[in-house]
């Protein structure tokens, strides 16, 4: 992280390169960039917030209707995704430790597992879209989702209107989750880039533990959607 | 911040590890019993013990050296609970008049 | 410390050290980026005066003679649009905030430098959005893009206007979470919370509004647009929706928004007095933590936006009990205020009348916002110009004062040069008299009857005269405005050299050079006193030359 500012005060080599001109340590610097973290995801839960409240009242409203819809996407998929997102965060905290211990290698090797399990869980999403492409469940003017049984009451069809909803907000927030995750592979290329340069050490980290943040806060959110959206009615 | 000096925190990284993938798993299987309106009590109380171990144990919220990380996670979740408590107030009582 | 001589060469300052455009454009210094905030904001609030002037002129006759009322729709829509999210919002935290936070705190710079410029150009991209959209038919949904007719009746553009406002709003999201940063981390030795500057702590409460509640505006908009270009049904009643969601989650941010734009001028009003009664503040610590409790309970009161919109008479009432909640820590600031001006020394320079002019502005603004948070009085006025009148006692009559009025005290520390005093005092008074002919009357317009967002009262023309008073007080106004753009502008090249410290005033801003340098500080500052410490600061320098414009 170097500064454009190009009068930077001359440093006499003790400091860090990557201390930047307004900070008078590196600690003051290293906290204040995971606090600022902490902060954007405070900003990132209630934007997240918005589409939880929705789902929650229309879940209230349309609970069988909501229920049939979600019996409808294959929640193994969903269940695999969890465990491949929740094997990303094992291999940043791995990285992450690796920074810690000078293990450049292996910092490596699981900053790239890490990519992997993301694009693993972005191919498998794009199963799940493409499944449900097919059974015209996009909300929009092919959408259809008629004579679908609510579970629980075999005598009863889900409304196909409030079925949208359901769907409406499967994608809103599993494509903003998405797009979220996409985001995070760019950082990962990123940090990868500066992992091979060997720019980090035992002292200077602050980059991956940042990322790491965002990667976990990404974990977490998926933790909340996965139930909500696949688990809502489903035993037999 | 995340604590330098202290042991290899390997152990507890596995574990937390094997303990989400246990989470998910139960999550799963909780899901095909019959709890009536419990099912959703138990998908959230899982999911919300999952996200704690991430946020303690992956992210470093336990060993944080000061209190301010804290009280940013506890304040946001505050402000959601309000956004989520207050409107469904609203929705839950227009029933009643 | 007032210096009573001035050098007579230039001193190498942030203004004079780098030049050339790309030396504006990516630059990182806060003090910059505040100037260049500065000069966008006016533009938009020029371009958001222009359409209140044209509201006000069709307003002086009951027919819509002016323009058609689809016309008036889009003027009323993209002022408030404007005015809210392109002026109000940035005005004071992405102006004087972002000039004066690490000045106050004694740091060479915001936490993330960077992050503060990207936040101006994502104000910008969003700012020519906005103009773009405007320029090409406008928005007509009123500045609430009220669903379901946002969503499936307006054929305006509402897609583009609602993601220009969502860039936008990443930018404010960017300075609050900046702000919250440099206050915690960047902090002088010495300073500790209790002796920073309430300005400093009406924007620490400012920023926790932004964090955590422009992300819920940002995310409702989404859903508009999701909502308008592939009709998913979440806003819409016809397929099963709710438009009240859309209100909850729109005014969740939305109420809670008044706050980002009243605190920091309650900040600067705080320091202005101060300065000017030459005493230390009433309470310190119950201003300061009043500060706070309007931001937290701001978060409490948003739906008595909704109480004839169909939410549930129990939410109603508990949502009308917690708004005058928000009224205690708003009084005390008020009660505080009054009791530091008690015995004081009080000069009557420009930024002091205005901040006399916001305390009694606001308390009006502030007092009929009970009447408008009482139930049975909001039924029936909801809607009408009372409301109006209200909102602009709080946000033209409050924020914009203390805007003006901070805008005349750092002036000097911001150019190195003395504005005009008596040009300046003249304009305060100018405002102050134009915002009351204009606002007063739609008062009791609003009391007896009329509605907002209506072009044409020919129905009632007992209306105009009223009508005529505030269109000819908004002419008032537009002066009052437009003088202080001319003298400022004046005084970067004719103005006289500002010293460091015109105002005599304590805080480490003025212990820098007027303007300052680009780090700010030679040195690390090591603060030893309390804010505020006026008695000692006038002990020490009784014998000294006062230096004022």
């Amino acid at each position: 992280m170097s500064d454009s500012q190009a009068a930077v005060p001359h440093h006499d080599g003790l400091h860090n390169p990557a201390l930047l001109h307004h900070f008078a340590t590196e600690e003051q610097q290293r906290d204040s960039a995971s606090f600022g973290m902490w902060i954007f995801l405070a900003t990132e839960v209630m934007f997240f917030g918005g589409l939880f409240c929705a789902y929650l009242i229309y879940r209230r409203w349309y609970f069988g209707d909501f229920a049939a819809a979600s019996k409808s996407i294959n929640a193994a998929l969903g269940a695999t995704n969890t465990a491949v997102l929740i094997c990303s965060s094992l291999t940043v905290v791995l990285a992450i430790w690796a920074a810690q211990t000078a293990r450049r290698g292996l910092m490596i090797l699981m900053l790239v597992l890490t990519m992997l399990f993301g694009v693993a869980f972005l191919g498998i999403k794009g199963i799940e879209y493409k499944d449900k492409f097919e059974e015209h469940h996009v909300p929009g003017v092919s959408f259809s989702f008629d004579h679908q049984q609510i579970p629980g009451h075999p005598d009863q069809y889900a409304n196909p209107q409030h079925a949208q909803i359901f769907f409406a907000l499967y994608f809103i927030m599993t494509g903003l989750h998405a797009l979220h995750m996409v985001v995070g592979l760019g950082i990962f290329t990123w940090l990868l880039w500066m992992a091979w340069k060997g720019r980090f050490t035992p002292h200077y980290h602050t980059p991956l533990e940042i990322g790491g943040l965002y990667w976990h806060f990404v974990d977490i959110v998926w933790i909340y959607l996965f139930p909500l959206l696949y688990l809502i009615d489903r035993h037999p | 911040m995340s604590n330098h000096s202290k042991s290899s925190p390997l152990t507890s990284y596995f574990a937390v590890w094997g303990a989400l993938l246990l989470g998910t798993f139960l999550t799963y299987e909780a899901a095909l019993i019959d709890l009536g309106r419990f099912n959703a009590a138990v998908a959230l109380t899982i999911a919300t013990t999952k996200a704690l171990l991430v946020a303690l144990f992956f992210m470093h919220l336990k060993g944080a050296s000061e209190k301010l990380l804290k009280l940013v996670v506890a304040s946001t979740i505050f402000f959601l609970i309000l956004l989520l408590a207050l409107s469904m107030f609203d929705y839950g009582t227009r029933s009643f008049s | 410390m007032a210096t009573a001589t001035v050098p007579s060469v230039e001193r190498e300052n942030y203004l004079n050290k780098h030049y050339g455009v790309e030396s504006w454009l990516l630059t990182t210094d806060h003090k910059r980026i505040a100037l260049l905030y500065l000069i966008s904001i006016t533009f938009f609030f020029f371009i958001g005066g222009f359409f209140a002037l044209l509201i006000r002129l069709e307003l002086l006759t009951p027919a819509s003679d002016l323009v058609q009322a689809d016309t008036y729709n889009k003027l009323f829509t993209m002022h408030g649009q404007v005015m809210v999210f392109f002026f109000l919002i940035p005005s004071i935290p992405a102006v004087l905030g972002n000039f004066l936070i690490p000045l106050m705190i004694g740091a060479k710079d915001l936490a993330f430098p960077r992050v503060n410029l990207l936040s101006w150009y994502l104000y910008i991209i969003g700012g020519i959005m906005m103009v773009h959209c405007m320029l090409t038919g406008g928005v007509d949904t009123g500045w609430t893009f009220y669903t379901p007719f946002s969503t499936a009746f307006s054929n305006t553009k509402v897609i583009e206007a609602g993601l220009a406002i969502f860039v936008a709003g990443f930018s404010s999201i960017l300075t609050g979470l900046n702000f919250v940063v440099t206050i915690h981390r960047m902090r002088a030795p010495g300073l500790t919370w209790s002796r920073l500057p309430l300005f400093v702590w009406a924007h620490y409460a400012t920023s926790i509004i932004q964090i955590l509640g422009t992300p819920v505006v940002a995310i409702t908009l989404v859903l508009v647009v999701a909502e308008r270009s592939l009709h998913l049904g979440i806003f819409d009643p016809k397929l099963g929706g709710d438009p009240l969601l859309f209100q909850h989650l729109f005014w969740f941010y939305s109420h809670p928004a008044v706050y980002i734009m009243i605190l920091p001028s309650m900040g600067v009003v705080t320091e202005i007095i101060a300065c000017f009664s030459r005493k230390r503040i009433f309470g310190y610590s119950f201003v300061a933590l009043s500060s706070i409790a309007i931001a937290v309970f701001g978060f409490l009161v948003w739906a008595h936006h909704m109480f004839v919109a169909g939410i549930s008479v129990y939410a109603a009432l508990i949502f009308s009990l917690l708004s005058y909640s928000v009224a205690v820590p708003s009084a005390v600031k008020v009660f505080n205020w009054t009791a530091t001006l008690y015995k004081g020394s009080i000069r009557y320079d420009a930024p002091m009348l205005y901040a006399f002019g916001f305390l009694g502005l606001f308390t009006m603004g502030g007092l009929t916002g009970l009447f408008l948070a009482a139930l049975g009085v909001d039924v029936h006025v909801t809607d009408t110009y009372f409301v109006i009148a209200h909102f602009h006692y709080i946000m033209v009559g409050g924020a914009l004062m203390g805007y003006l009025g901070g805008m005349h005290f750092w002036w000097p520390k911001i150019s190195g040069k003395l504005y005009p005093e008596g040009w300046a005092r003249l304009a305060a008074l100018i405002v102050f008299i134009g915002f009351n002919l204009t606002f007063f009357p739609q008062f009791i317009l609003g009391y007896l009857g009329m509605p907002r967002r209506y072009a044409d009262y020919s129905h009632m023309p007992e209306f105009q005269i009223l009508n005529v008073f505030s269109t000819a007080g908004s002419t008032v106004l537009g002066v009052g405005y437009l003088l202080p753009m001319i003298y400022f502008l004046w005084s970067m090249r004719y103005g006289k050299p500002a010293p460091d410290n015109p105002w005599n005033a304590a805080g480490l801003e003025w212990k820098t050079p007027s303007p300052p340098t680009t780090y700010n500080f030679e040195e690390e500052p090591v603060v030893t006193w309390e804010a505020y410490n006026y008695d000692e600061i006038d002990k020490g320098h009784k014998e000294e030359v006062h230096v004022v414009g």
